[in-house]
């Protein structure tokens, strides 16, 4: 594995207490154990930012420390936490947000976002919990299905809007013309 | 507001004695049992112990009451759509069925559902002391020495140690940004449409994000300056060596893992069946 940069692990870190923080003011849902989260929004903000091993320690070590100091950890969904940080970051490696954006770069990171979720709490997170918890299918089914479509809604709507607000903030190469 | 519900609180007592790679240890071997075992004599072992470890540590039933409250109602919601969903599950996973009453329509009440829905409750709960003791008992500062005792690499071990640290600025910050959002207007109390409110969420995210990136420059250049990660290994200044009782602990991990396993799957199955 390539050695973590010295920014990589400080955005890790910063990463997580954000997805930590903003996980503790989770707007309830009406499926248990499933929250209309804002921290995968930031989460997938980050991972396009600093990358997916990013990705995978912000989602990891933040949904650790939420479960920890709430009621154990439910290593399934921390485990699929991990992976939406992964995929985004693996998706939107050649995205170079920070040389501006446009609504091309919007679609894919969106679709990338979408196919996370959808993987992480359709398939990863319902397959561990089969495994780990042996609960029942359809139940899993329901709950994955419920924290799709709300991580889908929230990072598309609240991920999209913070992506466009940071390239609005970065200076661009070339922004700078020669006056006459 | 967003409380931490739960940190280290530091008293004097063996568990809190204990070095921070024998919690560790410790901990993550209690849970791997927990989540392997649906034998319900090693759950009810596993319980007995952690209560007696709960009761050494000095750690009151006060203490973690927010806690406890949190997972009483993550156990009860988990369990009741359990039932709600699939209400013959237990007949499924025993391979028998006794059928105590019904409630109404395919919702039958079986001895076997119920001593499913003990055993996964059981699951939960046994990890419950162990974890808040783990979080409780542990200074953070040694946390990091922990995870690179136990082979994490240093540089993951040091992002873990700078989330800790960095959870209370985060903190101050948001409820700062979120005030100061709040007095010009924006509401994210739950009057609004959920994408009104979602929208709304973007105006304390943003100034949160720019400032957690600038932080994260400010941070990491401090950081190179002093040169970190310039080589491969690293000292800590919270390391200790691990003495008489953190083997006595770490033989008792591996006791429990040990008999939780060889119990588990005695008779071949992770399931404890008196039914058949």
């Amino acid at each position: 594995m390539k050695k973590l940069s010295v920014k990589s692990v400080v955005a890790i870190g910063i990463g997580a207490a954000l997805f930590f923080v903003l996980g503790k003011v989770a707007i309830p849902s009406p499926v248990p154990n499933t929250n209309i989260s804002l921290q995968y929004a930031v989460e997938a903000v980050f991972a396009t930012l600093f990358g997916p091993i990013a990705g995978v320690l912000i989602g990891f070590i933040g949904h650790t420390l939420i479960d920890a100091t709430s009621y154990g950890p439910w290593w399934s969904w921390i485990i699929a936490s991990a992976f939406v940080g992964l995929v985004i970051g693996l998706a939107t490696m050649k995205l170079n947000v920070e040389e501006g954006i446009d609504s091309k770069k919007l679609i894919h990171f969106n679709v990338a976002q979408i196919v996370a979720h959808l993987l992480a709490w359709g398939l990863v997170a319902p397959v561990l919990d089969i495994l780990i918890y042996k609960e029942p299918i359809e139940k899993l089914f329901a709950q994955g299905l419920m924290a799709s479509v709300s991580n889908i809604i929230t990072t598309g709507v609240v991920g999209t809007l913070l992506l466009l607000g940071y390239a609005k903030t970065v200076v661009k190469k070339g922004s700078l013309e020669k006056e006459d | 507001m967003a409380r931490v519900a739960l940190n280290y609180i530091k008293r004097q007592s063996p568990v809190h004695e204990l070095t921070g790679t024998t919690k560790l240890v410790f901990f993550l071997a209690w849970s791997i049992v927990s989540m392997v075992t649906f034998d319900t004599r090693v759950l009810v072992c596993m319980l007995a112990v952690g209560a007696v470890i709960f009761k050494v540590s000095k750690i009151t039933i006060r203490d973690i009451s927010v806690v406890l409250g949190l997972a009483a109602i993550f156990l009860l919601l988990n369990n009741l759509f359990i039932y709600l969903f699939t209400p013959e599950y237990g007949v499924e996973v025993y391979e028998s069925r006794d059928v105590l009453f019904t409630i109404v329509g395919r919702y039958t009440v079986t001895a076997q559902q119920l001593f499913y829905h003990l055993n996964i409750t059981l699951k939960v709960i046994c990890v419950v002391p162990i974890a808040l003791l783990f979080i409780a008992c542990t200074d953070p500062s040694e946390f990091a020495s922990s995870l690179a005792r136990i082979g994490v690499s240093y540089r993951a071990g040091y992002a873990v140690s700078l989330a800790l640290r960095y959870i209370p600025d985060v903190q101050r910050e948001y409820r700062n940004i979120s005030q100061a959002q709040q007095a010009r207007g924006i509401d994210l109390s739950g009057k609004d449409k959920l994408l009104t409110r979602l929208k709304n969420s973007v105006a304390i995210l943003l100034p949160l994000i720019m400032s957690s990136i600038n932080r994260i420059e400010v941070v990491s250049n401090a950081m190179e300056l002093r040169g970190f990660g310039k080589e491969k290994k690293r000292t800590w200044y919270m390391q200790r060596k691990l003495n008489r009782n953190d083997w006595l602990a770490i033989a008792l991990a591996a006791a429990i893992v040990a008999v939780g396993m060889t119990v588990t799957f005695w008779d071949g199955s992770r399931f404890y069946n008196p039914f058949l």
